[in-house]
């Protein structure tokens, strides 16, 4: 049985189509991730998922249950990281991680996930002096102290630096480890490519493309591109059988700043939205 | 594969022992904000003193007036100030976590209704300190009478609670919600023998006043603090009702009840 099972799914706001007629699959221990510009429909096709929204139609089954009529048992299953919450501000980085732990049957270590997220330093401090990033990793100890077999990421690293981007992958990529299913939405490329699986392309409501990372939109098969110096300029070619026109160049003697590239996913991306 | 991880899912806490966790996690995050501690709970003490000083020429006065006042602070914390925090958890994100956990709705509540009995028993208690200290206030001697106290002070805490929640659907925000719950708190003060005695208004207004729970919960404290029941005759019916005072607050309560599960919201967005 998969994680996520959506068929047909539409919402409407206010005679704005939001969501289209999504169909979405996602395995059991997989990291999908759903990419597309603001207002594609993702934050509402995942709120739906998350049993936080209506929908108008479709088939959406989230680890075999109805979002729309899930219970304690089917919540306590799944972990949700919030966006923008500034609540429990008064609260320390330990209490709060305490105190959500104790609604769940079986959670994890407070301790150990306070560790997992980088707080420690920041175990005694209120959660309203938090830096952003801070924040952020204190929402993923509370989306994960219920040892969640599904977690939602809804744009995890808006607003990250380099450097907290960069833990919280090594954190979501411990957490696919340990055999969690994880969606993600996400406007970077280089996110998506970084941790997911597979991906979708969300764009005006409907999944306009949806594959591995390596191979969506065509882009393992796309032309590559063969660039080198020669008399001092930069010469490319486009084609299909880039080894071929290396050996062939390579007997005239050695290529200075050789480089072979396909579209990257961004390329592949900008003209899926278009 | 999912049966092993299903099964450690499978005791979860009660919701009774969920909602008394939130009750003491609501209790922390109230003490620890210093405007809850100025405004909701000291404000009346310090009316209180400002007011008393100036009208307050016996003790007889002081112990009606001291009434209304404790009766005017429990409407305080519940209506108002449970109303505030509910539209407050709405606004920062408190609500749409604890939606997304398996904690049942009523724990949520549970646990609104410890922090609004603790805040307000804190309001009363400060607020006797202050009629004892500066009006010599004389405080009930039978246990008749704190049976009284205790009741009315139950009924109407839950009654403004659940009423103020109710209130808190229509605020879409925190600056909203204090014009929305503030309003009808300072009109029903006045037309609720707080700061004057219902028989001196006009029967339009006193009527008016009669519909709401604050007139109730205050004469149900005056009949605590009275000095002799012959004090009685002051009300606007000539006695102390306290069998019309638990149907009202009792219906109020139900009402709140009914309204809170119609108008609910958990965010300022869903559906």
């Amino acid at each position: 049985m998969n994680a996520i099972r959506v068929r047909g799914l539409t919402k409407a706001y206010k005679g704005h189509q939001a969501v289209a007629g999504v169909d979405l699959d996602v395995a059991r221990g997989e990291v999908f991730a759903v990419l597309g510009p603001n207002g594609a429909g993702k934050t509402t096709s995942v709120e739906i998922l998350e049993g936080h929204r209506d929908r108008d139609g479709g088939e959406v089954s989230v680890l075999g249950v109805d979002p729309a009529r899930g219970g304690r048992e089917w919540r306590s299953k799944l972990g949700i990281v919030l966006q923008s919450a500034t609540d429990a501000a008064t609260l320390t980085v330990r209490e709060a991680v305490h105190h959500y732990a104790g609604y769940y049957g079986d959670p994890r270590d407070p301790e150990e996930v306070i560790d997992l997220v980088g707080l420690t330093e920041k175990a005694k401090s209120r959660v309203g002096t938090l830096s952003g990033g801070q924040r952020r990793r204190l929402d993923v100890a509370l989306g994960i102290i219920g040892r969640p077999e599904l977690v939602f990421l809804d744009e995890p690293t808006t607003g990250f630096d380099p450097e907290a981007r960069r833990q919280f992958w090594g954190l979501v990529t411990r957490l696919a480890a340990e055999g969690t299913t994880i969606l993600l939405t996400t406007h970077y490329l280089d996110e998506a490519e970084a941790l997911a699986d597979r991906v979708a392309v969300l764009a005006g409501g409907r999944i306009v493309a949806e594959g591995t990372p390596q191979t969506l939109g065509g882009r393992a098969h796309a032309d590559a591109t063969v660039r080198w110096m020669s008399d001092g300029g930069y010469r490319e070619v486009l084609t299909h059988e880039p080894t071929k026109v290396i050996a062939d160049l390579s007997r005239h003697g050695e290529l200075a700043e050789l480089t072979v590239t396909r579209p990257s996913l961004e390329d592949v991306y900008l003209e899926l939205i278009k | 594969m999912t049966t092993a991880v299903a099964s450690g899912a499978a005791a979860l806490p009660s919701t009774l022992a969920l909602g008394l966790a939130r009750g003491g996690t609501e209790l922390r995050e109230f003490f620890r904000q210093k405007e809850n501690l100025i405004f909701t709970v000291s404000l009346p003490a310090v009316l209180m003193l400002l007011l008393g000083t100036v009208y307050v020429k016996e003790v007889a006065a002081a112990q009606m007036f001291a009434a209304g006042m404790i009766g005017a602070g429990i409407i305080s914390t519940s209506f108002v100030g449970l109303g505030m925090s509910v539209v407050a958890d709405r606004e920062d994100g408190t609500l749409k976590r604890l939606r997304g956990t398996p904690m049942p709705f009523t724990s949520y509540f549970i646990g609104k209704i410890v922090l609004v009995f603790v805040s307000s028993l804190f309001e009363a208690v400060l607020l006797v300190a202050v009629g004892v200290l500066r009006f010599d206030l004389e405080l009930p001697a039978s246990a008749e009478k704190w049976l009284t106290f205790a009741w009315v002070f139950t009924l109407g805490v839950v009654a403004c609670s659940l009423v103020g929640v109710a209130l808190s659907g229509i605020a879409k925000s925190t600056r909203n919600a204090a014009g929305v719950l503030n309003l009808p708190y300072i009109v029903l003060q006045f037309l609720s023998g707080v700061f004057i005695m219902q028989s001196a208004l006009p029967e339009s207004l006193r009527t008016v006043g009669s519909f709401f729970p604050l007139k109730w919960v205050c004469q149900g404290f005056r009949s605590v603090f009275a000095l002799e029941e012959g004090y009685a005759v002051m009300e606007a019916a000539g006695s102390w009702e306290l069998g019309k005072i638990a149907l009202v607050l009792g219906a109020w309560s139900i009402a709140g009840l009914v309204l809170v599960g119609r108008t609910f919201r958990w965010s300022n967005t869903s559906r």
